[in-house]
């Protein structure tokens, strides 16, 4: 097209056809009155796919889903008012998790904000402080600038999700349009190449660490697949142990030796021993989590830290570090591996000891468990799972609790974007329409929301939409009739006393799949899990496999909320933990 | 860490941003909802060209909080430029009262006496009152109002303290 030639729009229109530019192939939405305008246009044309969710808060799940199994942005539509506000959950899970992701939400006309109109919320007000940015478009000539600016800061820097508030009164106004990009804003712009000096300070470091532990995170992930390839890179170098969090699992394959598993609270005894016992630590793209340091002021006493991140706010934060290097992961692993191999020369000797010392922890082999005859573990139904799956172009998404735990133990992931896991928010109802847009994503894979039956009816009402676009996402329950984690907390911190988290009344899972015309399994006896497994995967179309599974079972190992990493309890302790008062506090 | 690290201390943050509707929304909900303490905020727009204001937060903290809080404004996408006046070299910095003080007779005399060792400018008066204006430290500004309190004081406003840093280089 000309680039001069200009074509009158309506603000509706100019939205659609900028998303065409902008590369948009699927949009998660639900309609109402607000973007009618919107929903108009997308009724005539093809180049974009529209999803119909079933709430709000699916639709910014599955375009999180979309986005981290992708690298993409994931591109929302909702309405206004309770449109809004049912996205604030995923809106903030999107925040939590650095995921890059463009929400537009329809808003009353101008001349009415303010006015408590129909349908009216103060969606600006509420999603500042759970959206990376927002904006209201109040003039139609900045709509154009607007959508460009918010995939630019969604995707720049540490992702996050940007909202688009726009009145339905600009959807209907005309404006010229060319396919001139317009310009980017010029107040933000993060830093992504590392500093040298500093790269330099941290690789003598590594040259002479003797106990050196690489802890990653979804930093790696976001900074795209060259930062993974860099990883494996500087650890097959270095020959250092390597562990991950919750959000940077796949980054490394899992079933290298150099690999610990995950650390932190469910982490592995090795990952946390070593961790605290270490005196060096690179942190690349993880944040010093509460989840991951336990005990802040026994956080690995003895070690120097070297922090690579992207966002210069995750820098002591937590964990005061000894160098911090701002920048994107696979910008400051590139200089770093050169500067490593042309001027300090990693001698691997030097790391002997410690690695004799790591697999000592090793052999404790702290994810032990005992499968007998009579119930299903639910670590032994994960194990199965990846057994029948590992070989598949799998991709693994959970909501959250015990399941997920388990899933995160005994799933071993091999290469990045398979594994997609509300880590920050903990939002149940994440996994089944994260599933959703994974699926879309990659109609070839295998991708299986590994549940609880708990969770999963936050957003069960996915599977409609799963029935309705023909994904074959499988949803593999872990039912154990308790909410797993706050029963586990109950019984080893609240002197067992189950408040509340016991479901009385559960559905019928199997019947509640053929009520939306989806196949409904139920396995019960250990010896019948693996064909349950296969049946579940051969089947084409959405499945869920209800696996009944031992209901007493618990998460181990577990560092109790304000214990440090090496007061582990791997759960063959007689005595329970005696907590604090400020470890009580703590979630 | 040091014991001198866990010192909390008073720092004045000047912070150049787009003025555009919400940015300050912003500042202050980064504040609020991340427990941060404002001891006083200033905002006007300083650059009509390129439609920038200029906020100043006088905030407390310990060195890791204050680092926090600089980056966590950096980030910001309206945010411009974040400068710790009080860490960055040295700086001036002032605020402007008004002051309504009540009163006849001596008291009112004696009033104005004090003003006028403070150098507070009368900028209202009727038979029985004064508005005073004064400029300057917030140090003098308290000492004034506490000197006025035993003698009619009934009204204060302060605009917050405004600050640039010293010599020739600007934010």
């Amino acid at each position: 097209m000309d680039k001069d030639k200009i074509e009158e729009l309506t603000g509706a229109e100019l939205v659609v056809r900028t998303l065409n530019d902008l590369g948009v192939d699927i949009i998660f939405g639900y309609p109402g009155g607000a973007v009618l305008p919107i929903y108009d246009v997308i009724f005539s044309q093809e180049k974009l796919r529209h999803i119909l969710v079933r709430h709000e808060q699916g639709a910014v799940h599955a375009a999180e889903g979309y986005a981290r199994s992708t690298g993409k942005v994931g591109v929302v539509l909702v309405t206004s008012g309770p449109g809004a506000t049912n996205a604030v959950t995923g809106l903030t899970d999107a925040l939590m998790d650095s995921v890059p992701l463009v929400c537009f939400t329809g808003q009353v006309a101008t001349h009415l904000i303010g006015n408590d109109a129909f349908q009216e919320a103060d969606t600006t007000g509420i999603t500042r402080p759970c959206t990376k940015h927002n904006y209201l478009v109040k003039d139609i000539n900045d709509l154009h600038s607007i959508i460009h600016e918010a995939f630019y800061v969604a995707r720049a820097g540490r992702p996050g999700p940007v909202v688009i508030d726009l009145p339905k009164d600009i959807q209907l106004t005309t404006v010229g349009y060319n396919d001139k990009i317009p310009l980017k804003n010029t107040s933000y712009n993060p830093k992504t190449e590392g500093d040298v000096e500093v790269i330099n300070s941290a690789s003598k470091l590594i040259s002479e660490a003797e106990k050196p532990i690489i802890y990653s995170g979804g930093g790696v992930i976001n900074s795209g697949l060259d930062a993974s390839k860099l990883l494996i890179d500087l650890a097959k170098y270095t020959g250092f142990p390597i562990t991950s969090t919750l959000m940077g699992l796949g980054a490394f394959p899992s079933s290298d030796s150099q690999f610990l598993g995950m650390l932190g609270m469910h982490g592995t005894y090795e990952a946390n021993m070593a961790m605290h016992q270490a005196d060096l630590i690179i942190a690349i793209g993880s944040r010093f989590d509460d989840r991951i340091t336990g005990r802040l002021d026994a956080f690995s006493p003895n070690s120097k830290k070297i922090h690579i991140d992207i966002d210069p706010s995750s820098i002591n934060k937590n964990v005061s570090v000894d160098i911090p290097i701002i920048g994107d992961i696979a910008k400051v692993l590139h200089p770093m591996l050169a500067i490593l191999k042309n001027k300090y020369n990693v001698d691997k000797t030097k790391t002997k000891h410690w690695w004799s010392q790591i697999n000592d922890w090793r052999k404790i082999n702290c994810l032990s468990y005992i499968q007998g005859n009579e119930t299903i573990k639910p670590q032994y139904a994960i194990e199965t799972l990846y057994k029948l799956t590992k070989d598949m172009d799998a991709r693994i998404t959970t909501e959250v609790g015990q399941h997920q735990m388990w899933a995160a133990q005994f799933y071993k992931f091999e290469k990045p974007n398979r594994w997609m896991t509300s880590g920050g928010l903990g939002t149940m109802g994440y996994g089944l329409p994260a599933a959703i847009g994974v699926q879309l994503a990659h109609p070839k894979s295998l991708v299986v929301d590994i549940a609880g039956e708990a969770s999963i009816l936050m957003n069960i009402q996915e599977i409609s939409t799963a029935v309705q676009y023909r994904l074959p996402v499988k949803i593999f329950i872990l039912n154990n009739g308790y909410m797993g984690m706050v029963r586990q907390w109950q019984e080893l911190l609240h002197g067992g006393r189950y408040s509340e988290s016991y479901t009385e009344a559960l559905p019928d899972f199997v019947k509640l799949a053929e009520s939306f015309h989806a196949f409904g399994i139920r396995v019960i006896d250990p010896d019948d899990l693996e064909s349950s497994i296969k049946k579940m995967i051969d089947y084409d179309g959405p499945v869920i496999l209800d696996v009944v599974v031992d209901p007493d079972e618990n998460c181990f190992p577990m560092i109790p909320s304000g214990s440090a990493h090496n007061e582990m309890m791997l759960g063959k302790e007689k005595d329970l933990p005696k907590l604090s008062k400020e470890g009580l506090a703590l979630v | 860490m040091s014991e001198l690290d866990r010192r909390s201390r008073r720092h004045t943050i000047a912070i150049l941003v787009d003025n555009e509707s919400g940015v300050l929304a912003r500042v202050i909900g980064l504040f609020s909802g991340r427990g941060y303490n404002i001891e006083s905020l200033t905002v006007a727009e300083t650059d009509k060209a390129k439609s920038l204001s200029r906020v100043t937060i006088v905030t407390s903290g310990t060195p890791m909080v204050i680092e926090q809080i600089k980056a966590q404004l950096s980030r910001l996408v309206p945010v411009h430029r974040v400068s710790d006046l009080t860490t960055e070299g040295s700086s001036v910095e002032r605020e402007l009262a008004m002051i309504k003080v009540v009163g006849i007779g001596e008291n009112r005399v004696e009033s104005l006496r004090i003003a006028d060792i403070f150098r507070a400018r009368v900028v209202d008066s009727s038979r029985n009152s004064f508005v005073f204006e004064l400029t300057g430290t917030a140090q003098k500004i308290n000492a004034f109002i506490e000197l006025m309190t035993d003698l009619g004081l009934v009204d204060v406003s302060r605009t917050g303290i405004v600050a640039i840093s010293r010599g020739s280089n600007p934010l």
